[in-house]
């Protein structure tokens, strides 16, 4: 956490409402995401006891398991539950452009993508364990289900995998989207709480963040956002719910679970579009839209894979698939950093704050100048900066600044409060800048250490190329019947 | 220490626990003390026995914690499971994880002598285990062990007690978790393997006091967890060295409560004899009262750990403290232990005292870019 934040979070709890911490949003929110809140039963692994999903803030579909030990009602609720997640992904599938390449053949990318949003990490691990549990099941042989169960298991297996990624939008957990662009008056952990987290952001009409935060707390009130219900709930409501269903299975012992269930999800569905609400209402930066381009690219390789009819993901990563994959994530993190940084001031304002980016007024600047003679002579433009920030970049350090695309400097001289700096990039190629591409006297600049340049892949050897070291070349994965008939009790 | 001093020490100790009878520690509660060791509430509480949990009800501020049926049938099933048939299932398991190469396989339930004799029947029947060495594995079922925590003795019951040829001792941890593809969750792994540190820590004094090497208890713990989406366990050894110093030094570190002691005013007590309805006599604000004589230091994770976490998340509030933004924000505030001196300081509103100029600085400098940011 930066002193910025830790200052916003002190602002917050004495102000009683939570400050913001970013000018921009850093998330893309689709106009039609879909929301997904799963409840499981305490005690278990991946028993589903419920789910309210849908596009809808009106109309959310309701699916219960009143006997959630039981297998088939389980397959019976991941077969409801494909039923309205795989028709919102398809729908993404059909509308494609042409991405024209400088190397290689053009190829098709899906014009939008799904967006899936559920409360918090804890949920998104879960709906992970529920395609891990129903990605490897058949619609043939022994205990058959429904097709769509393990196509739903690969598309939960793939999109919880994503979110992993930082800078991935396409399945978030919405506490963590809200606390990237609001510091609360509460610690991390609490902020895990949707309701004392919203309660701070947006607290009801005469009541102070705090106050709102503590009543969050409070489980009669504010039922827990999953995927674990609240003991009590269990204990006094839930648990004998089940057992009048146990004892007399007929459609009103379901209706009973399932209105039990619906009073502990439908307070959390609201707190999700009210976040969506939030979240759409501050400006997006202006990078979103790049990295929601890769989130549609990678969208249509997994619906490629998917048509050609590619296995389910394996359990477990080879070594090199492993270290590829840590490899991503590494890059795609500090990427994700330097642009949020780049798309807003109070981001940069933190590597401001630690010498690695300055912010000032142009005092002087000599357009003209040049190194070199004849055929090797560059134009090398000097410029002065006048900051109050307390600079800690070195002679030669190369800077960008986020005003600029493709502008960059390299730092001469930093005397006190006063920065010289050549520009090197960015001026078109005439004798003199381009109109505009050097800043002019009084023009209000920031240069910075962090750059967003493209980094090459890890260079790792094909998988069959695995050394002994890492446990050689790994075996292929072929799906058999064991997989199917793996319990799920 | 003398013991006329261990008297005072022990009868200062009841004093603050008024005539309840002193709360055992359950290894849960004993691992749990390794967290936020330097609160002074919690080791003087902890110390003295006192139920915290009622204390926290008492004054107004129960603990939000709280354990559905389902997990605790569902904990309760799988641990049937595994011990059924005089603990079959577990005797696969353990040929596989240690290649145990025996036919015989003996099995002692210890719970078939009355409880008051449980404890020095373990004791017996460990005692045995250690001198016979025919190459049977033994599982002991329901042990009852012991371990001196700051002068009171607390019984503790781990799972099983499993003994081997090579000549060593593994204590056997059965949790309702599952291991999926060879992974469970983090935490879990973690509170199950502090858990069992504690039961390793207790069989280890135990074979000192018979006299036998206390490393054939091993430090590798076994383990057991449902497989995959379904019942059936499946075993794997977590090693507990870790947790086992951070352990020493933690119980080492209550036998120095008798230092806390000498700082807490005459006749403090956190009394909780009940009245004729079974609720404490003792007002609930006489009881906050003398709570508030011992300074605690709360810290978010107390939230998941500790039954007093409400009553001194409030105190943290009512005194502003940067305690309750958690530790990265304090660190963040370099030492600054006040929000709103925090504040002022940022706002510079406050010169900064002695030793304070650097952090001032650069609060003061943070708050002019986010002003600055934000215009």
């Amino acid at each position: 956490m930066s002193t910025l934040t830790a200052l916003a979070r002190l602002r917050a709890a004495r102000d009683g409402v939570a400050q913001r911490i970013t000018t921009v949003r850093h998330c893309h929110i689709s106009a039609q995401p879909l929301v997904f809140i799963p409840l499981k039963l305490a005690g278990e692994a991946a028993a589903p006891l419920a789910a309210m999903v849908g596009t809808d803030p009106g109309h959310p579909r309701l699916l219960v398991v009143p006997q959630p030990r039981n297998r088939d009602l389980r397959f019976a609720f991941a077969a409801g539950l494909a039923e309205v997640l795989l028709p919102y992904i398809e729908g993404f599938e059909k509308s494609t452009e042409t991405v024209e390449r400088k190397s290689g053949e053009p190829y098709e990318r899906c014009l939008d993508a799904p967006q899936i949003l559920m409360p918090n990490r804890p949920a998104v691990s879960f709906a992970a364990l529920l395609g891990r549990s129903t990605r490897f099941r058949k619609a043939e042989g022994p205990y058959p289900v429904h097709p769509s169960v393990p196509l739903l298991g690969r598309w939960l297996t793939y999109l919880t995998d994503r979110s992993l990624r930082p800078g991935s939008s396409m399945l978030l957990a919405t506490t963590e989207a809200l606390s990237l662009h609001w510091a609360t008056g509460q610690s991390n952990l609490e902020d895990a709480n949707l309701a004392a987290l919203l309660g701070w952001i947006d607290p009801p009409g005469g009541m102070s963040g705090r106050r709102a935060a503590e009543e969050a707390e409070d489980p009669l009130l504010w039922p827990p956002a999953g995927p674990a219900t609240d003991p009590g709930f269990d204990n006094e409501v839930l648990g004998p719910a089940i057992r009048a269903y146990e004892e007399a299975p007929t459609d009103r012992a379901v209706d009973r679970v399932s209105q039990a269930l619906r009073t502990q999800l439908e307070p959390t569905w609201r707190l999700m579009w009210r976040s969506v609400e939030l979240l759409r209402s501050l400006p997006e930066g202006a990078r979103v839209k790049d990295r929601w381009e890769m989130d549609r690219g990678s969208f249509t390789r997994f619906v490629e894979r998917i048509a050609e009819g590619g296995p389910p993901q394996a359990r477990r990563d080879g070594a090199v698939g492993a270290a590829a994959r840590l490899a991503g994530l590494e890059r795609a993190r500090a990427s994700y950093d330097v642009q949020r940084a780049h798309d807003d001031p109070l981001l940069m304002a933190e590597y401001r704050l630690s010498g690695e980016a300055f912010a000032g007024t142009v005092t002087s600047a000599d357009l003209e100048h040049a190194e070199g003679e004849g055929r090797s002579r560059k134009l090398r433009p000097l410029i002065t900066v006048r900051t109050g920030d307390p600079v800690r970049l070195s002679p030669k350090t190369t800077v960008g600044s986020p005003d600029r695309r493709g502008h960059a400097a390299e730092i001469v001289e930093v005397t006190d409060g006063e920065i010289t700096l050549k520009v090197t990039k960015g001026m078109g190629r005439g004798r003199t800048p381009a109109p505009g591409s050097v800043p002019e006297p009084g023009e209000r600049v920031s240069y910075t250490s962090l750059t967003d340049d493209f980094q090459s892949s890890a260079a790792l050897p094909d998988p069959e190329q695995t050394p002994w070291t890492h446990g050689g070349p790994p075996q292929e994965y072929e799906p058999g019947d064991d997989d199917a008939q793996e319990e799920w009790l | 220490m003398n013991t006329l001093g261990e008297r005072t020490f022990l009868n200062r100790l009841d004093e603050l626990r008024g005539p309840m009878p002193s709360r055992p520690h359950d290894a849960r509660a004993i691992a749990a003390l390794a967290a936020n060791p330097g609160c002074v509430r919690r080791a003087v509480m902890d110390a003295a026995g006192v139920d915290k949990d009622l204390t926290a009800r008492h004054v107004g501020f129960p603990a939000p914690f709280g354990q559905s049926q389902f997990a605790i049938t569902r904990g309760n099933v799988f641990e049937a499971l595994v011990k059924e048939n005089g603990c079959a299932e577990l005797l696969r398991l353990l040929r596989e994880l240690l290649g145990l190469e025996v036919a015989q396989v003996g099995y002692q339930d210890v719970e078939s002598v009355g409880s008051h004799l449980r404890h020095s029947h373990t004791r017996a029947l460990i005692d045995r285990a250690a001198r016979e060495d025919d190459g049977t594995a033994v599982f002991y079922d329901h042990p009852l062990l012991s371990l001196e925590i700051a002068g009171h003795t607390s019984y503790l019951e781990p799972d099983v007690v499993a003994f081997q040829i090579g000549r060593r001792f593994h204590i056997v941890e059965i949790k309702s978790f599952s291991m999926i593809d060879g992974q469970a969750e983090p935490e879990k792994v973690a509170a199950a393997a502090r858990q069992a540190s504690v039961y390793v820590m207790a069989l280890r004094t135990l074979m000192a006091d018979l006299g036998h090497d206390p490393e054939r208890v091993s430090h590798n713990v076994v383990l057991v967890c449902p497989e995959n989406f379904a019942n059936r366990p499946t075993a794997a050894l977590v090693d507990v060295r870790k947790h086992l110093s951070v352990l020493n030094r933690q119980l080492a570190r209550m036998t120095g409560v008798e230092r806390l002691l000498e700082d807490l005013p005459d006749g403090l007590t956190f009394d909780l004899a009940p009245g004729e309805d079974g609720v404490p006599t003792r007002s609930a604000q006489e009881l906050a009262q003398a709570l508030l004589q011992v300074p605690a230091r709360y810290a978010p994770d107390c939230l998941s750990t500790c039954d007093m976490c409400m009553f001194c998340r409030h105190e943290a509030r009512a005194c502003g403290s940067t305690d309750l933004l958690g530790r990265q924000v304090r660190d963040q505030l370099g030492g600054v232990s006040g929000m709103d001196e925090a504040l002022d300081l940022a706002e510079g509103t406050r010169e900064p005292a002695e030793g304070q100029e650097e952090i001032a600085r650069l609060l003061r400098l943070a708050h002019r870019l986010r002003e600055e940011s934000l215009r």
